[in-house]
């Protein structure tokens, strides 16, 4: 009686350690599954981008502006347009973001207006980039009464600001106590131990912080849209119109002609790469250390 | 990835050792106080302009605004109702894919990796969430949308379509662009953050509680399910809000395959559109001064506002969820 009861015992929890196997065996394979859907995904869109873009990798692209279909044209104002507002939008947002972070790691301690402007810094950080379009047409282009590169640079720098701010903090926090008390040992005033040890300290951190601020913005395309608008021909001059890679996509993308669409996938391309190029550096560099 | 060793900072009074009046010292404090406060102006202008903006459709529809699901350009009769069924329903349809998937990842890279393809998938991953908004529209209008439009919608209208209660949830043309579509891809981008964030919260849970449970021998999914999700769970949820907000606000996506159709209905797969996809694709043909460019504003007025609460709400929940993790 004892022995048969205990072998049902033993036959039953042989049955719940199976049960737990299998279960433990489901929740690993999706696992997997999940994994491999996303990796798979990030497989589709650069295969369907080198598939449709690199035929129109050419010369010409680089050289011409953009045409009327069938006219030969090429993205070159649009690239230049590209780097131009990227370039000019971290040039403001960075010194902006810099100041901020600083602000927040060296002065903020813990007051109320430092938590504010960090959670606001968040906000900013995720606020819909459309918005930030719609903000700059409504206080800079309508007052204005046209459109312009300036506009375009100072949307994407709004963007941009919030990635510094938030990898200066970080970076800042990093910086060991030691070196500030050598530095104010030493009789350096404050502004001079943030500005020559800390931030010297914490540069590499914050010039990845600026190129992912680089890589986001030179991909935003909404912000854009009611700021820089776009423009056919070639022009440097910031104070009109300008052209974009991104909108220039935008643009070809919806339209029924095959150079153009040609041109779009091929554009596509050019910003996919140099954005993950751009993250690959920055990731790789850094070892690891997520922002 | 808040830094949660907030180091004391070394007591610089203003009466410095060195002596002597220090002029430049309160001129930097104020300089970077003033950019911190700059950034707060920011926002509080951006809030300020969208309400400004949006006010002459407030005052001219008043509260009807919010409930009306008409938007005639012709009629001058304009309703806030269709984008935002639109934007709450595709976002959270883009949750119930992004989610599972988000989890399962996140769970792959904690505890099942080996730590050389955690580096690399971890770092695919980041790389999905880098592809510009624009790209994944182009990938959906042209590999997503057909999909749908040959298999998926066929399909379900085959399972669903005379089935009483669901039929009308699988209606219409198929034409590929439509609410699924949309949260399809909307899934896909906002998986790799709310990833991201659900590892560092597994991850950073102490490892002795884990090995404690293993060393009772719970399977690993029995440490994820009975250990890990427990006492990480408001960082899950407010991974997950926050993936909901990035979701919401998300443009050139959604305007690629939302379809463009202000019409509130049952189907999943009907053309709908987003608040921001319908700003995107309005605003150039509004004037100044008219009223559906005070309509557009006003929408976008609503946008800031459903953003700010769902950050508001996922940071709360995320710091709810740190603080639990220091004690």
């Amino acid at each position: 009686m004892a022995t048969s009861r205990s072998l049902l015992r033993s036959d039953r929890s042989a049955s719940l350690l199976l049960r737990r196997k299998i279960t433990d065996r489901m929740a690993t394979g999706l696992s997997w599954l999940a994994m491999l859907i996303v990796v798979c995904v990030l497989g589709s869109i650069l295969w369907t981008l080198v598939k449709n873009g690199l035929a129109g990798l050419s010369i010409n692209l680089f050289t011409h502006s953009m045409a009327a279909p069938g006219q030969n044209g090429g993205l070159a104002n649009a690239i230049m347009g590209s780097l131009l507002q990227t370039g000019l939008a971290i040039l403001l947002g960075t010194p902006a973001g810099l100041l901020t972070g600083i602000y927040l790691a060296e002065y903020g301690a813990n007051n109320v207006l430092a938590r504010t402007v960090r959670f606001v810094s968040d906000m900013l950080l995720s606020a819909p980039s459309i918005l930030i379009g719609l903000f700059i047409y409504m206080v800079l282009v309508a007052p204005l009464g046209h459109f312009s590169g300036y506009a375009g640079s100072l949307a994407l720098a709004i963007l941009a600001m919030p990635i510094v701010v938030r990898t200066t903090e970080d970076m800042l926090y990093l910086v060991p106590v030691a070196m500030r008390e050598a530095g104010i040992a030493l009789g350096a005033p404050k502004w001079r131990v943030i500005l020559f040890i800390c931030l010297r300290a914490a540069r590499g951190g914050i010039l990845t912080g600026v190129l992912l601020a680089v890589a986001r913005v030179a991909g935003e395309t909404a912000p854009l849209l009611f700021t820089s608008l776009g423009n056919s021909e070639w022009s440097v001059d910031m104070n009109r119109p300008m052209a974009s890679l991104p909108v220039a996509i935008y643009q070809y993308a919806g339209s029924a002609y095959q150079d153009w669409m040609q041109q779009a996938w091929t554009g596509a391309l050019l910003v996919t790469l140099g954005v993950l190029v751009i993250n690959i550096v920055v990731r790789v560099g850094t070892r690891g250390g997520r922002t | 990835m808040e830094i949660s060793a907030r180091q004391p900072l070394p007591a610089t009074k203003k009466n410095h050792p060195a002596g002597g009046v220090r002029t430049a010292d309160p001129f930097f404090r104020m300089l970077v106080m003033a950019t911190g406060i700059g950034v707060l102006v920011v926002l509080g202008a951006i809030i300020g302009v969208m309400a400004v903006g949006g006010w002459k459709a407030f005052a001219v529809f008043g509260p009807e605004f919010l409930i009306s699901a008409v938007w005639n350009p012709v009629t001058q009769h304009f309703g806030a109702a269709a984008p935002v069924f639109g934007t709450i329903v595709s976002s959270a349809m883009a949750l119930v894919v992004a989610v599972p998937l988000a989890f399962g990842t996140a769970f792959w890279l904690a505890a099942l990796a080996p730590p050389a393809a955690a580096a690399f998938i971890g770092m695919a991953v980041q790389l999905l969430a880098a592809v510009p908004s624009i790209i994944f529209g182009m990938w959906g209008f042209f590999v997503v949308v057909p999909l749908v439009a040959h298999y998926v919608q066929p399909t379900a209208r085959h399972l669903f379509g005379h089935v009483p209660g669901l039929s009308a949830l699988v209606a219409g043309a198929p034409f590929g662009t439509g609410l699924f579509t949309a949260s399809l891809i909307l899934a896909i981008m906002i998986t790799p953050s709310i990833t991201a964030v659900m590892r560092d919260v597994f991850v950073s849970m102490p490892t002795v509680l884990r090995e404690s449970a293993y060393g009772l021998g719970a399977t690993r999914w029995e440490v994820m399910r009975n250990v890990v999700l427990p006492w990480s769970r408001q960082g899950v949820i407010g991974a997950v809000v926050l993936g909901m907000g990035r979701a919401m606000g998300e443009t050139m996506a959604v305007t690629f395959v939302i379809g463009d159709s202000n019409h509130i209905g049952w189907s999943l797969f009907a053309p709908a559109n987003t608040i921001a996809s319908l700003i995107a694709l309005e605003f150039p043909e509004s004037a100044a001064g008219s009223l559906k460019l005070a309509s557009l504003m006003a929408l976008g007025a609503i946008l800031m506002a459903i953003s700010f609460l769902t950050l508001w709400f996922s940071r709360w929940l995320l710091a709810r969820g740190q603080k639990a993790a220091g004690d």
